[in-house]
């Protein structure tokens, strides 16, 4: 129960700190926004990672390895795309 | 590599993202705001790779090889119009990977004593529904954009009560999964259900409600890994998982709002799937309609001192951007100022305009939000509409009747002369007529927007070599 409480903690705190942030983003950059956020949703990468690596069944290797495609995908290209934008915008 | 230094290098990637998040509030710091968060990401995946809970990398390389493979093709090739299916598809990627993650690890905790806390059952069911609705509902996005599918709404009689049992299907077998977790089937019997949601919620929803329906799902995306997050018991995911969470939220309340529409009548609406009966179309246009030609604007543009352009999907549909921007420049040498009004809901994503405009060189200082437009245009001598309908329609203020009545809309009528490129006198997506079309300071010039654009352009150099 003391550790539910704790991760509820970090998450209603970081929803907090998320919306502070973002509420200061302007409108021009709305779409860089999302693919660059969602770059960083692709962090479930660190738990399809020891899934993959773990050898604990041929079953939970292949969901992990599957997942490693996946968040990879989205934080290789989401990280990507995002900048050639931000590149835009940065030019003059 | 003892857990103290794995728990204090997440720490420092959960950092990371959030500053590369608020140094994406201004274009000079953007770039680097994205590059800390990927070097978040990189910290977080390398110390993870040295975890010594992992015995084998050959899984490990193969996935990463194809997906930074994958991935990276997909960043360079995408074109910037097709921006939103990209991010639509990312999105989808990214629940898919927070559901297959906890499926994982609800095998990984059968028979270890303890691992089956509330906490962890709870979090399974819950990444594996927002997953798999985040993943399908992706790809029924991503397939309308691309126009695989009809971009328009799908409805049909029962379909509220159908999705609503689909819904309570899924959360039972949630409940089922929290009681009984040994039983592994249900967890995919769940995400199996939760896809078919996914479909049946994004179908009804039309083409211009996208960025709505984007923004929400890029919030899902970030929930599944909070969910994951708390599955795995991991503050990073948790924090990175809320951040994206909270960040889709905002843009999805920012677009409700410049639609002036509840979230709830943009998901359940079927909007602009009545058509607009040609008798209103009629009585609006008929004997008042004037077309211009583009010798015509483009006099009319050589004595304009501020020219507003307020651009539309359409712009985007006929790749007019960099013809648009030749356009600005021109008119800028000869000492016109010019500006553009972009409409928070123009295009199919949030921003998707300035991108486009960002793309064909456009500096980011002349494109002005809807708010900061508003005021200048009754000093505008020439506001340009190319590919924009609902968005600067005045029925939106007068009509309250009218589908997009309250719904803030560029005022465009304000302007001296309003020139309205468009291929026709077709209604926008709210299939409803636009009486600006009919207005007495209005001309339409009734053509392709980029061909168009450039026969200005033409007209323009050809008067400057007769002067």
């Amino acid at each position: 129960m003391e550790n539910l409480i704790a991760v509820i903690t970090v998450f209603v705190l970081a929803m907090f700190v998320g919306f502070e942030v973002i509420v200061k983003v302007p409108p021009t950059l709305h779409t860089p926004l999302m693919s660059g956020s969602n770059a960083i949703s692709g962090i479930t990468i660190v738990g399809a990672l020891l899934s993959a690596g773990s050898g604990h069944t041929t079953l939970t290797t292949v969901l992990g390895m599957l997942a490693v495609v996946f968040a990879t995908i989205n934080v290789v290209g989401g990280f990507l795309v995002t900048h050639r934008m931000l590149e835009m915008f940065r030019r003059r | 590599m003892p857990q103290w230094i794995v728990s204090l290098s997440y720490l420092l990637s959960s950092a990371l993202f959030i500053f590369g998040l608020k140094r994406l509030s201004h274009p000079r710091t953007a770039v680097r705001g994205n590059l800390l968060g990927a070097v978040g990401m990189l910290i977080a995946v390398v110390v993870t790779l040295l975890d010594r809970r992992i015995l084998s990398y050959e899984a490990i390389l193969a996935g990463l090889v194809v997906g930074s493979a994958v991935g990276a093709l997909l960043a360079v090739k995408i074109h910037m119009t097709a921006m939103p299916q990209m991010v639509a598809l990312l999105n989808g990627f990214g629940g898919a990977a927070s559901a297959l993650v906890a499926g994982a690890a609800l095998y990984e905790a059968q028979g270890v004593p303890g691992a089956m806390t509330g906490q962890f059952t709870v979090a399974t069911a819950a990444s594996g529904l927002i997953g798999g609705v985040t993943f399908w509902g992706s790809l029924v996005a991503f397939a309308k954009l691309q126009e695989l599918i009809t971009g328009n709404a799908v409805v049909f009689r029962g379909q509220h009560l159908l999705n609503g049992a689909v819904f309570a299907i899924s959360l039972a077998l949630g409940a089922w999964l929290v009681l009984r977790p040994e039983q592994t089937g249900t967890y995919w019997l769940l995400a199996g259900v939760a896809s078919v949601l996914g479909v049946l919620a994004t179908i009804p929803i039309g083409g211009a409600d996208m960025p709505v329906v984007i923004s929400l799902l890029n919030s899902y995306s970030g929930l599944a890994a909070a969910a994951t997050g708390f599955v795995l018991n991991n503050n990073m995911l948790i924090i990175a998982g809320s951040l994206v969470g909270a960040s889709g939220i905002i843009l999805t309340r920012i677009m409700c709002q410049a639609m002036n529409r509840s979230l709830a009548n943009v998901l359940f609406g079927g909007f602009g799937a009545q058509p607009v009966t040609a008798a209103t179309a009629d009585s609006v246009y008929a004997g008042k309609v004037k077309a211009a030609s583009a010798e015509e604007v483009a006099m009319l543009l050589e004595t304009a001192r501020r020219v507003v352009i307020v651009p539309g999907y359409g712009m985007a549909v006929s790749q007019a951007q960099h013809a648009v921007q030749s356009l600005a420049n021109l008119l800028k040498a000869r000492g016109t100022e010019v500006l553009y009004g972009i409409h928070p809901v123009a295009g199919r994503m949030p921003g998707h305009m300035n991108v486009l405009l960002a793309e064909a060189d456009v500096p980011y200082e002349d494109l002005k939000e809807m708010d900061e437009i508003n005021p200048l245009l009754k000093q505008t001598d020439v506001a340009i509409v190319i590919g924009a309908n609902d968005v600067v329609n005045p029925l939106a203020r007068t009509d309250p009747k009218s589908p997009i009545a309250g719904m803030p809309i560029i005022d465009v009528d304000q302007a001296r002369t309003v020139v309205v490129i468009k291929r026709s006198l077709s209604p926008g997506f709210a299939g409803i007529p636009n009486p600006l079309f009919a207005a007495p300071n209005t001309l339409m010039l009734f053509a392709d927007g980029k061909k168009a654009i450039n026969e200005i352009i033409r007209s323009l150099q050809e008067a400057g070599v007769a002067a």
